[in-house]
Formats: structure tokens, sequence, C-alpha cells
């Protein structure tokens, strides 16, 4: 009991992360309205930028913007910074998950303007009676 | 032997095919259209017959035009045996073109101009066959063939055309994509080489190749070409006599399932070789697996009253004759099988040529409403009659030579069950020839239908066929020429 | 070597896509110039990369000066380079069809469709040469973001079908985004070959195992390998024909290429095919399973174009079977079956943008007497039935027959078996169009030719259509030096 409970304490990002996920991934299988599929879609990508996130903190660490002449002398603790390199390319991450969610809010709209909803099922049962 | 580079066996190939831009393009000019047509057949065989020399010398011709696999290329050769056909196949091709001419003019077909395009194609294709030097170009022509000859099948158009020509497509390609392709993949997968062999005798499988996947080969080779009509997979080629004639002519007693048979044969000599396949004792099953086919052929061919149709069970029939020949892997008995190649498209495109002609004249198909019809189409039922002959193998027409080496063959290899068949078949020849001949002649004509304005249909469709019978009764007196090939096929 | 040149090669689309936005507002007369001239100019640089590449081998690029492992890499080998000249030049030539079916499917908005179009160009090119794991995340969701809403540009059910590839798609991205996650978790880098250096000493870990899994079902989601095609056929069915003609021979194929890279220059064949014994049987029965259903379900379609699609899914089983028969014969074959199918499904849907520029519909019921009106296009389309079902001398042939080597070399004959299958149905399935396009009856024309003053088609659409069977046939013939100069030298060592 101590050993799964410090299992999941120990790396509780990591369990936050899974959990979010799977969430996201089950409205975006499961749900049959598209806005809700959205939702589960940005969940899941939020999950995963969080979980680059919390690979590149550190406990303790500082911001890293660092003194360029005590970098290059050689005076700064990597451990005591967090690594940048993942937030950098999270900043990345969050561009195109904006940008995936602008175009498919667009799509779901033409999508509305043409069916009248936004439900899975009511649209097919449209579609199959035109 | 010989072996030269030539570009004569592309050239050849070349010129049937390209023979479709002058008919195209003369599509509305029938007559421009015909001298055409007429010229380009022509062209072809001069071109083939000018090789006799040469090959009769002892040469071979070939000709690499692409390196596409390690060693399996796209690559034609002139050797005997594929200058026999194409010399057989070149010079019916005239006959047809003239008797094609005459009769889609006279029935006013619709489409000529696409007909008579597909049909060079289909002759181009044909003696692409005759040239292959190896397996995969052979496979590539009888495909083209299978393609090129599914407009003429369906050329009515009509709900009937379309279910023969699906039949058709469905009975070939089915066949060759599902037994060809594996055969070809697995004899280069256990041999790196797909090229025939020089000779009849050794053939391409080494004592490497297990023993059961040479007979695995065999066998798919056997069934995988379907156009030599062996039954079960016969069924294809009474479906398509819905063709106009002159296609059931030339492709369905010439063309077609002679590209069967030859492919069929081609193999089995220079694929197998006659060593290959005795020691792995595939002959003789073959030689009464084919017997079956010789005989329910002609049980069948008894019972039809459409002329056509019987025709086309004879066919099957005697194309199994040419197998059988080949099958008994005695000298003899490959020349027997051999020769029949061209008798067999002789006697059996003069049939046809009748049925036509007989068709053109009373539109009659069914051979019950025949009588007395030989008074009226002399020349015609004339023919007729000596065609039959051939087929039944009396002397001195052609069939009575496939027949003598046939039984010689049986004999040198001492097998009583195949004279039986041979004696059998024979017998069945008769049964389904001889009522036609005495109908026509000597029965009366039926009361109530006067044969009144009957006449022998047009002299362009005569002529030819009493040609071929003609010729059929000279190779009788004469089989030497054709026997030069079969010895330099022997070696 | 010039070393700009692979930049130029994206560079090009990606001006003339910001050229043909803005001078398209102005007048659409700009559009197709500049489309036309930055492809060509992109055709011909990368030809001129490849040639480079074969004579002096493995190049790479570092974009911004900024050396590798820290800046971004652009990896030409024989490989990406074979695989840019395929894109390049099937972009190429799908545009001479899109221009025309564009301007008449949506007038007024070319300039909009256009400018994706190339973006999404210049995203597969860039997909292709990438060195960075990351970077290459990003150009995927470049193409995907830019497919998505070319898609949603058809009619009727397009944005529908453009929400669901949505969907997909971006499980399929996130999947890969994860995977790379936990490599620079284990590793601390995003440079492929950085990556592939540090990797082999933690092979053991479970965590290499999930990256595995999590990148190779991602890019199996991007190339529709079935069961996972769900949203393949809609979305190319009801995309606008312009889209269609460029995303369907190019996007699954170039899919089928980056699993390539992720199991031999990320991971390496030992991992792939020795760490977990199974998995590569297990593969080969999937790609069987992709086969076999894929041309099962075509086989039910009475649309040309969903029948088209089900064959580009089936095809998807090919590649993917043979890459992970791990063996010589058979990436041999995969990748000849790469170049070969992106061009067979090229020739398919220009005939399909061909038939319905014509006569407005893509349902194989209305292609009566289509041999009779459009001679041209239906001999195209019969060179490339015959090579997708595997005629010789069509190139189809070819690269199935290394397939098949390969198969038989590996001992999956369940995987040969399902080739063959796909052969015959192939075979049926093309039949049954010939037979209606082949029959005609004079009094009643079904075809409801839009415009019977146009020849065949629109006159640009001629030129591929001629182009492309000849390409097929040239292919085919010259397979065997092919095959030993330039495929040999991308297949990656075993």
């Amino acid at each position: 009991m101590d050993a799964w409970l410090f299992e999941i304490i120990g790396k509780f990002n990591y369990w936050i992360y899974v959990v979010l996920m799977m969430t996201g991934f089950y409205a975006m299988i499961r749900k049959n309205n598209l806005i809700k599929k959205l939702l589960g879609m940005n969940i899941f990508q939020t999950a995963i930028i969080l979980l680059y996130i919390s690979m590149g903190s550190k406990v303790g660490g500082k911001i890293p913007i660092l003194d360029k002449e005590q970098a290059l002398a050689g005076a700064v603790q990597v451990a005591d910074v967090v690594n940048p390199l993942p937030h950098v390319l999270m900043l990345t991450a969050i561009v195109v998950s904006v940008s995936v969610t602008g175009v498919a809010l667009a799509v779901a709209l033409r999508i509305y303007k043409e069916y009248g909803s936004i439900d899975e099922d009511q649209i097919l049962e449209r579609i199959g009676k035109s | 032997m010989q072996y030269s580079d030539s570009l004569v066996p592309l050239i050849i190939i070349f010129m049937a095919m390209a023979g479709i831009f002058p008919i195209m393009l003369a599509g509305n000019k029938p007559s421009l259209r015909s001298k055409f047509i007429v010229g380009v057949a022509v062209l072809v065989f001069v071109t083939v017959a000018a090789q006799v020399p040469a090959i009769f010398g002892g040469q071979v011709l070939t000709c690499t035009l692409a390196k596409v696999l390690p060693g399996a290329w796209i690559k034609l050769r002139i050797d005997a045996m594929g200058l026999m056909f194409a010399l057989v196949a070149s010079f019916l091709w005239i006959f047809t073109s003239f008797y094609a001419i005459g009769y889609m003019g006279s029935l006013k077909e619709h489409a000529q101009t696409r007909f008579f395009v597909f049909f060079a194609i289909a002759i181009g294709a044909a003696l692409g066959v005759a040239f292959s030097a190896n397996l995969l170009t052979l496979y590539l022509f009888y495909e083209v063939l299978s393609l090129s000859t599914y407009p003429l099948v369906a050329h009515d158009q009509t709900e009937e055309a379309y279910a023969a020509g699906r039949k058709y497509l469905t009975y070939l390609l089915g066949s060759s994509i599902a037994f060809i392709l594996p055969a070809i993949f697995l004899t280069y997968y256990y041999t790196g080489n797909l090229d025939f062999a020089d000779n009849v005798r050794s053939g391409i499988f080494s004592g490497a190749v297990p023993p059961n996947v040479v007979r695995l080969i065999y066998v798919l080779c056997l069934f995988g070409f379907a156009k030599s009509a062996i039954m079960p997979l016969h069924r294809w080629l009474p479906a398509a006599m819905v063709a106009p004639t002159p296609v059931s002519a030339l492709l369905h007693a010439v063309a077609v399932v002679k590209v069967g048979v030859f492919s069929t044969t081609r193999v089995m000599l220079y694929f197998f070789g006659v060593e290959t396949m005795d020691s792995l004792g595939l002959g003789m099953p073959t030689a009464y697996f084919v017997s079956i086919t010789i005989i329910v052929a002609s049980m069948v061919a008894l019972t039809k009253d459409n002329l056509k149709a019987r025709l086309a069970y004879s066919t099957i029939s005697q194309l199994s004759y040419i197998i059988l020949g080949v099958a008994l892997l005695t000298p003899q008995g490959i020349s027997g099988g051999l020769i029949h190649i061209a008798n067999h498209a002789f006697s059996k495109i003069t049939l046809f040529f009748c049925a036509g002609a007989i068709f053109v004249a009373s539109h009659k198909k069914n051979i019950s409403d025949m009588n007395g019809l030989g008074r009226l189409m002399p020349f015609t039922f004339g023919a007729f009659a000596i065609a039959s002959l051939s087929m039944i193998g009396a002397p001195p027409v052609a069939g009575f030579i496939t027949k003598w080496y046939l039984f010689l063959g049986s004999l040198e290899a001492g097998q009583v069950g195949i004279i039986l068949v041979l004696v059998a078949s024979t017998m069945l020849n008769i049964g389904y020839f001889a009522p036609v001949v005495y109908r026509a002649f000597f029965a009366s004509p039926m009361a109530g239908k006067s044969g009144e304005g009957l006449r022998e249909a047009p002299l362009i469709m005569v002529i030819p066929l009493c040609c071929s019978a003609f010729i059929s009764i000279l190779i009788g007196f004469y089989p030497d020429f054709l026997m030069t090939f079969v010895k330099g096929v022997l070696g | 070597m010039n070393h700009n040149l692979p930049v130029l090669v994206l560079a090009f689309p990606l001006l003339a896509a910001f050229a043909v936005n803005l001078l398209g507002k102005i007048s659409k007369k700009h559009v197709a110039p500049w489309t036309l001239a930055s492809l060509i100019l992109s055709a011909g640089t990368s030809l001129w990369v490849l040639k480079d590449v074969l004579q002096n081998g493995k190049f790479s690029y570092t974009v911004g000066g900024w050396m590798a492992p820290y800046g971004i890499e652009l990896v030409l080998d024989p490989l990406s380079a074979l695989m840019l000249v395929m894109v390049s030049w099937v972009a190429l030539i799908a545009t001479f069809s899109a221009l025309p079916s564009i301007k008449k499917e949506m007038p007024g908005r070319e300039h909009l469709f256009f400018s994706l179009y190339l973006i999404l160009i210049c995203g597969m090119m860039g997909l292709v040469i990438t060195g960075d794991a990351f970077n290459l995340y990003v150009l995927l969701e470049i193409t995907s973001i830019t497919t998505y809403g070319l898609i949603a540009m058809g009619k009727g059910r397009a944005p529908l079908s453009s929400f669901n590839y949505i969907i997909m798609g971006t499980i399929g991205a996130c999947f890969y985004l994860l995977g790379v996650g936990y490599l620079y978790l284990l590793t601390g880098t995003l440079n492929m070959a950085d990556i592939a250096s540090r990797l082999p000493a933690l092979y053991e870990s479970p965590t290499v195992a999930t990256a595995f899994c999590f990148l190779i079902v991602g890019v199996w989601i991007k190339m529709a390998f079935f069961p996972l095609h769900g949203w393949l056929p809609n979305a190319y069915t009801y995309a606008p024909k312009g889209a269609s003609v460029l995303v369907a021979p190019l996007m699954t194929k170039v899919s089928v290429f980056l699993m390539i890279r992720i199991m031999f220059s990320i991971y390496s064949p030992e991992y792939d095919f020795l760490m977990h014994l199974g998995i590569k049987n297990l593969v080969v029965w999937a790609a069987t399973i992709a086969i076999v259903g894929a041309s099962l379900i075509a086989l039910t379609q009475k649309d040309f174009l969903k029948m088209l699609s089900y064959i580009v899914v089936a095809e998807v089983g090919y590649m993917v079977g043979g890459v992970w028969l791990a063996n010589q014969e058979g990436l041999t074959g995969a990748i000849f079956h790469i170049l070969n199918d992106s061009l067979m499904t090229l020739c398919f849907f220009l005939v399909a943008s061909a038939i319905a520029y014509r006569t407005g519909s893509s349902r194989i019921a209305d292609f009566r007497g289509l041999f009779q009106k459009m001679p041209l296009t239906m001999l195209a389309l019969s060179v490339g039935a015959l090579s997708v079902v595997g005629v010789p001398p069509t190139c189809g042939f070819f690269s199935k027959w290394y397939l098949l080597l390969g198969g038989v070399e590996a001992g999956q004959w369940e995987f040969v078996a399902a080739l063959i299958f796909s052969s015959i149905v192939n075979a049926v399935l093309f039949y049954r169009v010939f037979e209606v396009a082949f029959s005609h009856s004079e009094e009643e024309p079904s075809l409801k030719f839009e415009n019977s003053r146009i020849l065949e088609t629109s006159p640009m659409m001629i030129p591929p259509l001629v182009v492309i069977p000849v390409v097929l046939l040239v292919i085919g013939l010259s397979a065997g030096p092919l095959v030993r100069e330039v495929i040999r030298l991308a297949v990656p060592a075993l």
C-alpha cells in the first residue's frame, strides 16, 4: 500500500498527465457532439504539453535566464536551472494546437451551417435523408 | 545452334501492332481501310516468312528489350517452334483479313474500325507469344492477347456478348494471374532464371530444386494457360462463340487457343524439358488427364445442334491432342503434337469460315436447319467436308499426319490406353462431323422451307475458305515443310 | 554540391504560397503561373539534389548555420532524396489537373486554395528531408492542417469528413509527439542521428518500447493503416478533386516513409526486428489483414473515388508489410512500391478528376460510354489498372515482385497469399469499371456531358494523362537499373 501511494505521490505530475490524456482521448472517441470532441482534443494536447513541461522542471530549479559571462565561465550549475528546451518546444506545440483548434472550429461552423446541428448522429441522420 | 542478336522479332511484332494506326486513320473510308488491313497482314507474313531460311540454317535470333529483373529480362527470340507458330498465325491472318472484310461488310456490322484495330493488336500479341524467349515475356504478351480480344468477343454489345466477355476474361485473366504469376515467381525464386532452355531435353530446373516444387510449378502452368481449354477450364471457349465468326475463326481456331497450347507445350518442352518431365513422372499423367478432355469434349460436341458450338467443342477436343502428343515425351509423339498446331489451324479455320459463310448466305446457325444446303452451296460444303476429314484424321488430309505420328508416339511409349483414346476419339469425330456433311448433301430440304434465292456467300469469303481447305490437303501430301520445323525443335 | 539546394526545393513553393495569396487577391490570372513556376523550379532542383546525392553520398544541411544536434538538420540520403523527387514531381503533375478543376469547382477562391496547396507541398518535402524528430512533428502538423483545410473546401459531406480527419489526425500527431517526448526524456536530444547514437545503450528500457509504440502507431494513423483507416475514404472522396489529386498519391506514402525513418534512422533494425521477436510477425499479419480487409471493402463500393480510396488503404498494407518482412527484398519492394503506388494513385485520381470535370460524377454507374467519349482518359486508366493489378511490364508488377520475394524469403506465406488475393480483387474492381465504361447505347446516352464542346476534358488535364501512363511503363521497363542503382542505395542496411 505504501509503495503504491509512493508511486502515485512521487510521480503525481505524470499521473495527472495520464488521467488528463485519457479524459481527452475518451471525449474525442466517444462523444457525439463535435464541440465536445474538440474540447477533448484540447485536453489531450494540453496533457502532452504538461508532460513535456514536467520533464523539464527540476525541484528548486531557477528560471533559465543566465548571465552570459557567468555561463561562459562555467559557473552555472545545470541542476540549478530548469531545462528551457521543452518550454520552447511546447510554445510551438501550443501554436500548432491553437491552429488545429481554429481550423476545426471553422470546419465545425461550416458543418453547422450545412446541417443545422453539431451532433454527429443527427448529422448522419440528415445525410441519410437527403 | 547459333545465336545472333537481331531486331527482327521486335520489328515483326511492332509492324503488326503499328498496323492499327493506318487502319484507324482510314476508319471512315472502308475501301482504303480494307487495303491497309490486308497490306499489314501481307507485310507481316512476308517478314515472318523471310526468317525461315535462317532458322532452317540452325540460327536463333534474339533481342533483349529491357533488363527488368536480374536474370529475368524482357527478351524475344525466334527459334523453330516459335517461327512455325508465327508462320501459321500470320499466314492465316491474310485469309482471315479477306474473309473478315467480306463478313463484316455483308452483315453491315457496327464499329468495324475498332474490330480491325483490336484484331491487329491480337495478332501482334500472338506473334509476341511465339517469339518470347522467357516465361515473363510470354506472360506479358499472353495478357495483352487476353485483353485485346475482349472487345472482339463482346463486339455485339448485347447482354449475351457481355456475359460471354465476362466469362472469357474471368477464365483467362483469372487463371493466368492466379496460376501463372505464382509459377513465374516460384521458378524465379528457386532458379533465379526464367529463360527457356536451348533444347527440349534439359529444361531449366536443376536437381537442386525440390521435385515437389517443380511438380507444383508444372501443374500451375498446365492450368494457368487456360487458353488451351483443358477441362475444367474450357467453359470460356463455347461462350466466346457469340463473337462474329471471323473472330471465332482466327482467334478461337488459331490465335487465342493456339497461343494457349503453344504456351503449354513451350513450357513443357523448353522450361521443364523432356528429361525432367520424364524423371518426375509428369508426362503420362498429363497425357491421360488431357485424354479425358479429348473424349468428353467430343461427346459434348455430339449433342450440340448449333454449328459453331459443335465446332467449339471439337476445338477443345483437338487442342488436347497437341498436349497429349507432347506429353508422350517421345520424338514421334512430340512431332505429332507440334505439327497438329498447324494442321488443326488450317482445318479448323476452314470449318469456321464455312460456318460464317453459311450464316451470311442463309442466316442459319443450327445443323438441323441445314438439310440440303450443300447442293446450293457446293464450294462451302465441299471445303467443310475436306476439313472434316482432316479433323477425323483420314488420309490424305492434314489431320492424318497428326494421327499417324500420335499413334507411332503412343506405340513408342508403349501406352495402349492412349491408343484406345485415339481410336475412340476418331470414332466420335466421325460421329459429329459426318451428319453435318450428310445432311447438307443428301438430306432433302425440309418441307415449306424452300431454298429459293440461296446462293454461295460473297466470293471474298468463299475463296479464303477454299484456299485453306486446299492447303489442308497440301499438307497431307507434303508434310515435309512443317516437319522441318519439328525436326528443328527436336534438334 | 551547392549547399543551399535542398532548402531551395522547399523555398520555391513556400514563397510562391504567399505570392499566390497576395497577387491572387488582385487577379486570379496570377495563380496558375506562380504555382506552376515554383513547382517546376522545385521539381528541377530536386532532381539535381538526387543526382548529387547518388554521386557523392549522404549530405546534411544545417538550417541557419546552427550545427547539429542543436540546430535543425536536413538529411539528404538516397532515400530521402528519392522521396523529395517523388513528392515534387507528383505535386507538379497533379497541379496540371488541380488548376482547371479548382477553377471550375470554386471560382473566385483559387488563390486561397492554392496557397494552402503550396504550403502542403512544402510541408511534405520538409517531412521527407528533416533530420530532427520534433521538427518532423511540426511539419507533420503543417501538412495535416493544410490538408484539413483543403478537404473542408469541398462540397456536401466534405466538412464532416474533414472534421473526422482532424480528430484522427490529431490523435496520430499527438501519439507521435508523445513518443518523441519519451525519447527526449531518455536521451535529452531531438536530432534523429543523435538519438540513434544514444539509444542502443537503453534498448532494454520499457520506455524505449513505449516510445516506439507511440511513434509507430502515430504514423500508422497518419498513413491510414487498416483498421486505423476510418478517416481516409470519405476525406478523399468528398474533398475538392484538386485536393485529392495531390493528397491521395502523396500523404499516405510520405507517412510510410516516416515509418521507415523512425524504424531505421531513430531505431535500428536490431531493435525493430530482434528485440521483440513476436512483433515482426504480428505486424506482417496485421498488414495481411489490412490488404485483405481493404480489398474486400473496395469490392462493395459503388463510387469510383471510394473504391480508389480503399485500394490506397490496401496498398498501405503492402508497404507496411514489406518493411516488416525484415529482409532486403521486402524493403526494396516496399520502397519501390512507395514510388510506384504514388504514381499509380496519381494516375487514378487524375483520371477521376478528368471524368468529374467532364461529367460531374464519380459514380461507376455513370461511366457508361466513357471509352468512346474520353478514350485518352480511359487508356490512362487501363495502364494504371494493369499496374495496380500487377501485370508486367507496368511498374506495379516489379514492386510486387520484390514484395513477394521478400515474403517467401521471410516465410510469411500469408502475406504472399494476400498480395495475390489483392491482385485478383483489383482485377475484378477495374474490370467492373471497364465493363460499364465500354458499354454504351447510342439512343440513350446516360452521361450528362455538361459541356459537349470541350474536346475530352480540360486541355490542361491532357498532358498528365499522357505522361503518367508512359511513366508507369517506363519505370516498369527500367525496373532493373532503377532498383540496382537507386532503390538499393535507398534501402537501409539490415
